[in-house]
């Protein structure tokens, strides 16, 4: 299990194509941002869906503990993610 | 009296709740403190009155926004004496987050689980009962909207509140905990209350915690050293977090039933429209039009531009006796007419039309009114213009007069200019004459002393005889916007009020039927009439927020904030800002990052408020009425723009001179869309009301009356007519500071006489926006002796007074709007910039910032207005600022050692 999880790399949320999905493994990032994700429930082990990105393409909408979450590129950043469906079946 | 907290995330009901259990008697607290910011009203249905605080909605109680600072603040130190929790249920995981950290501290606690019905909808189910068993704490299901389990939540709240409650964590299981007990211990060895909370704060190492208590944090700092987790290492932080969410998601699952086969990903109506309204293409242009349609259906009087697209055209034709069109029109000699006018577009002398074969000119309008033709200079016939007649009591027109020896008279004064008594045919004496309407008139004549028309002896009775279905909803131009027809409903009334009056007290003191009619009511109802329209703006601008569109319309727009140093959130307070600059000010509370913030407050005023809306809409309508050029609603939607222009380039320029900082974070929740509460809309706009009603009796009606006193008496206390105002106090303060208006176009370059009036007006305008233009309708009855602004829009005539006596140029006009725009604001909006500024510094600058902007701009639209070729200038000069900021920054030149330099030169000279 452990290994398996190793093996799979991660990709930071802002990498996403509209459409994808995935697991929070890492939160990275530092102070206030950090404090602040965490306090929105972007959090390890929550699942976490690309909505959209906004007309200028720039902030992102994510659904995530079954609700919606708006957050810049520059902060997604630092969120890695576990990608579903693509390794997994 | 028991004190119950509301507390929850945002968006999870809070405001419904509170709404409805306090009713009528909740009361929005006065802004001058940053811990009076949260809403309290009274409950009456318990064993005893309880008084109920809605606080700021959070979602933790880490010291993120200065909101959750206040509610960490209150639950803490204030000690209600029971907290409800408000659990949106379609949203119960991040929810319940919070949750887990008040249950920390010790105080009795209460969890309403709010939307329980949307949750049903859904299909979903959601156990309340286990869920109180697993979390330990009181759980009621209610519905806010539908006022379900309201009464069963406040009883099991009072129940609570009889006794004390100490506060439990669910981090009991984590490796932490050992940790947590011992900071514990030492907290309360410096008998300290809520330890438990407080200990767990201290091991996140919150920011407020670690200034609170400097030792224990040391221990914490100390054990990290010595602590490793498999996933985490030593960032307390994270496995804090995490362990929340964790113990969440374990007993989430356990009381919350999905639908079974519900797919996740199924579009909702909810995700239609937002579809549609965050369109990569649309999204923007959608925005643009919404805002131009809620000002167009606030403020035009051309609705939907039928009117412009001429569906009201209708040609206006000339009719003889009996009321048939004319189609052909003769000369005096019977020739036919190719044309009205002559070669230089004047009328000509004699028009007739035929009757069988004899010629008239008797024309009538298509109600059967004699009436006059009035040719443009085109040829074609601009206007019917009725002959005025007066009419004896029997409604018979009045065609000659006589005198009493039955000779017809055309002169019917003497030579003191008297009127003569007149006599019908038969020697009868007339006793009144009466208009057409049947109104008691008065006889006018010139001054040769021939019959010119009729006036009204009534006030009453003209101000009825001018109201018609035309007043209320529009003329042949089109009909009126919905906001233009309740400002002409209100306003119609008070004309009337104004009109009793001025009969009730026309055999008073002249100075008493001044003072009241002119001084107390005219400058108040001048302010009250535009009452309709800024709540309907305010309306639509509560109907964008409830629906969840602002939400979103940050998202839009939050990359271009953001290179202005903003995020997309800043947007909210901003857009607040054109209903009232005090609660967008205070709004600013949830931006997170202090520089954002009073960057922020600083530009609000910007935002032109709904006060400042009747100096844009008058002034626009008199330079309209003036030149007869542009269009009203363009002048004001341009203003607004500007406004936002300027506050674009002010917050600019903050953010690269004495406010630098990283661009805020931008970590924003987006509500569902749902149809906004009709009650939640109401109560909104009657605390609006309410606002707006006491300021316009208080402080304006105060300014009002102290305007009209000094503007009728002389520097010796002596009473002054309307016509020799110019002697007045106030004609003299605003003579001594004119000179420092010229710039603005609005100072000694008018005229001497009157020449000071914008210069007073905008000095009242800082007790109140709406000072302003009640201050034009003070003084305009004063310039014109007799004015009486009974058309529709009476600020409009008192700023044609204005124009027509001081001669300002239409820049100048321009120049004073948007003086009045950015300046320092009311005296409110500058009591609450103070309160929520971090210092005493930064207030001051706030000020000054605010004086310069004016006092640039409106320069700037004065001298390019009047010279053009002044703009290259400006242009040039500014560039050379932005270059000298540019290259200072790079580190190129350094502006702040050069002034130092200077400064010290300077000193060493006068040494």
């Amino acid at each position: 299990m452990q290994t398996a999880e190793n093996e799979r790399a991660l990709v930071a949320l802002n990498q996403f194509e509209v459409g994808q999905s995935g697991v929070i493994r890492q939160v990275g990032g530092d102070g206030r941002i950090r404090r602040r994700l965490f306090d929105m429930g972007v959090t390890p082990g929550a699942d976490v869906y690309l909505r959209k990105r906004a007309p200028l393409g720039d902030p992102l909408e994510v659904t995530l503990r079954n609700y919606e979450l708006t957050l810049r590129k520059s902060e997604a950043e630092v969120i890695m993610v576990e990608l579903d469906k693509e390794v997994r079946k | 009296m028991k004190k119950f907290a509301l507390a929850g995330n945002p968006n999870s009901g809070k405001t419904t709740l509170f709404n409805t259990l306090t009713g009528s008697t909740a009361h929005v607290g006065n802004w001058p403190g940053v811990t009076v910011d949260k809403k309290e009203g009274v409950y009456k249905k318990c064993a005893e009155p309880i008084s109920i605080v809605d606080l700021p909605g959070i979602y933790s109680l880490s010291p993120y926004t200065p909101e959750e600072v206040i509610s960490r603040n209150f639950i803490l130190d204030e000690k209600p004496d029971c907290i409800i929790n408000i659990v949106d249920a379609t949203n119960l995981e991040r929810n319940l987050y919070l949750t887990t950290q008040i249950m920390e501290i010790d105080v009795p606690m209460v969890i309403a689980l709010n939307m329980m019905d949307a949750v049903e909808k859904n299909g979903d189910r959601i156990d309340a009962g286990k869920l109180e068993e697993k979390i330990g704490l009181p759980v009621v299901a209610i519905s806010a909207l539908k006022e379900k389990g309201l009464d069963e939540l406040m009883k099991r709240a009072y129940e609570v509140s009889q006794k004390p409650r100490k506060g439990t964590t669910v981090l009991a299981d984590t490796k932490l905990m050992h940790l947590i007990g011992d900071c514990r211990i030492a907290l309360e060895g410096q008998k300290v209350d809520n330890t438990l909370f407080h200990a767990i704060k201290l091991v996140e190492l919150d920011e407020i915690e670690v200034q609170m208590h400097p030792e224990s944090a040391k221990m914490v700092e100390e054990f990290k050293h010595t602590f490793n987790d498999d996933t985490f290492g030593s960032d307390f932080e994270a496995i804090v977090a995490d362990s929340r969410y964790k113990y969440i998601s374990k007993h989430y699952s356990a009381v919350l039933e999905r639908k079974k086969g519900a797919d996740r990903q199924k579009m909702s109506v909810s995700d239609k429209v937002d579809r549609v309204l965050t369109h990569k293409v649309w999204g923007i242009p959608i925005f643009i039009v919404i805002l131009f349609l809620i000002f167009h259906l606030t403020f035009s009087e051309d609705f939907l531009y039928l009117g412009a697209g001429g569906v009201f055209d209708k040609e206006v034709r000339a009719y003889d006796a009996t009321g048939k069109a004319i189609e052909t029109f003769y000369d005096e000699n019977g020739n036919m007419l190719q044309s009205l006018v002559d070669a230089e577009g004047n009328q000509l002398e004699g028009i007739f039309y035929k009757v069988g074969d004899a010629l008239s000119d008797e024309f009538y309008d298509e109600d059967g009114n004699e009436a006059e033709l009035v040719v443009d200079e085109d040829g074609a016939i601009s206007e019917m213009a009725v002959v005025p007649y007066a009419y004896d009591q029997h409604g018979e027109k009045i065609k000659q007069f006589y005198d009493k020896d039955k000779n017809p008279i055309d002169i019917l004064t003497d030579d003191k200019g008297e009127l003569l008594p007149l006599y019908d045919q038969n020697g009868n004496l007339y006793g009144k004459f009466y208009t057409a309407d049947g109104y008691e008139a008065a006889i006018v004549t010139d001054e040769e002393g021939h019959f010119e028309d009729v006036e009204f002896v009534s006030a009453i009775d003209e101000f009825c005889a001018g109201v018609d279905a035309h007043t209320f909803f529009g003329y042949e131009d089109g009909i009126f916007s919905p906001g233009v027809i309740l400002f002409n409903t209100l306003d119609t009334f008070m004309g009337f009020l104004t009109a009793c009056l001025t009969q009730g007290l026309s055999t008073a003191p002249a100075w008493v039927g001044g003072l009241v009619v002119d001084g107390v009511f005219g400058g108040l109802f001048a302010i009250l009439s535009f009452l309709p329209q800024i709540l309907l703006l305010f309306l639509f601008f509560s109907i964008l927020e409830d629906s969840g569109y602002m939400a979103r319309v940050a998202f839009i727009l939050d990359r271009i904030f953001r290179r202005f140093g903003l995020s997309g959130r800043a947007f909210m307070p901003m857009i607040m800002g054109f209903g009232c600059s005090v609660p967008a000010m205070i709004n600013t509370r949830t931006l997170a990052d202090q520089n954002e913030r009073t960057a922020t407050i600083r530009v609000i005023p910007f935002f032109s408020c709904g006060a400042k809306l009747p100096i844009l809409t008058a002034i626009a309508g008199g330079i309209i009425q003036l030149t007869g050029i542009g269009n009203a609603d363009l002048i004001t939607y341009g203003m607004y723009l500007l406004g936002i222009v300027v506050a674009i380039c002010a917050v600019l320029l903050m953010r690269n001179t004495t406010m630098k900082g990283e661009v805020p974070p931008f970590i924003m929740e987006l509500p569902a869309y749902h149809a906004p509460q009709f009650k939640n809309l109401m109560l909104h706009l009657w605390d609006k009301t309410k606002h707006f009603v006491k300021k316009a009796f208080t402080i304006i009606l105060a300014s009002t009356i102290v305007i009209w006193f000094i503007s009728h008496f002389s520097w010796n206390w002596q009473y002054l007519p309307d016509e020799s105002m110019d002697q007045s106090i106030l004609a003299g303060i605003g003579g001594i500071i004119r000179p420092l208006f010229t710039p603005l176009g609005f100072g000694s370059q008018l005229s001497a006489r009157w020449g000071w009036v914008f210069v007073v007006a905008a000095i009242t305008g800082l007790i109140a926006k709406e000072n302003v233009i009640a201050t034009f309708g003070t003084l305009a009855a004063c310039i014109t002796s007799g004015f009486v602004a009974n058309e529709a829009l009476e600020g409009v005539d008192s700023v044609v007074e204005m124009i027509s006596a001081t001669g300002i140029t239409v820049p100048a006009l321009i120049a004073f709007i948007a003086f009045n725009m950015l300046t320092i604001p009311c005296f409110a909006a500058v009591a609450t910039a103070k309160a929520e500024s971090p210092n005493k510094r930064s207030f001051r600058f706030t000020l000054l910032f605010w004086v310069v902007t004016s006092y640039v701009v409106s320069a700037m639209i004065y001298i390019i207005g009047s010279w053009w070729w002044t703009l290259f200038i400006f242009l040039a000069v500014w560039a050379a600022v932005i270059a000298l900021i540019v290259l200072n920054n790079k580190g190129k030149i350094d502006i702040k050692a050069f002034f130092e330099k200077l400064k010290g030169s300077f000193k060493r000279k006068k040494a």
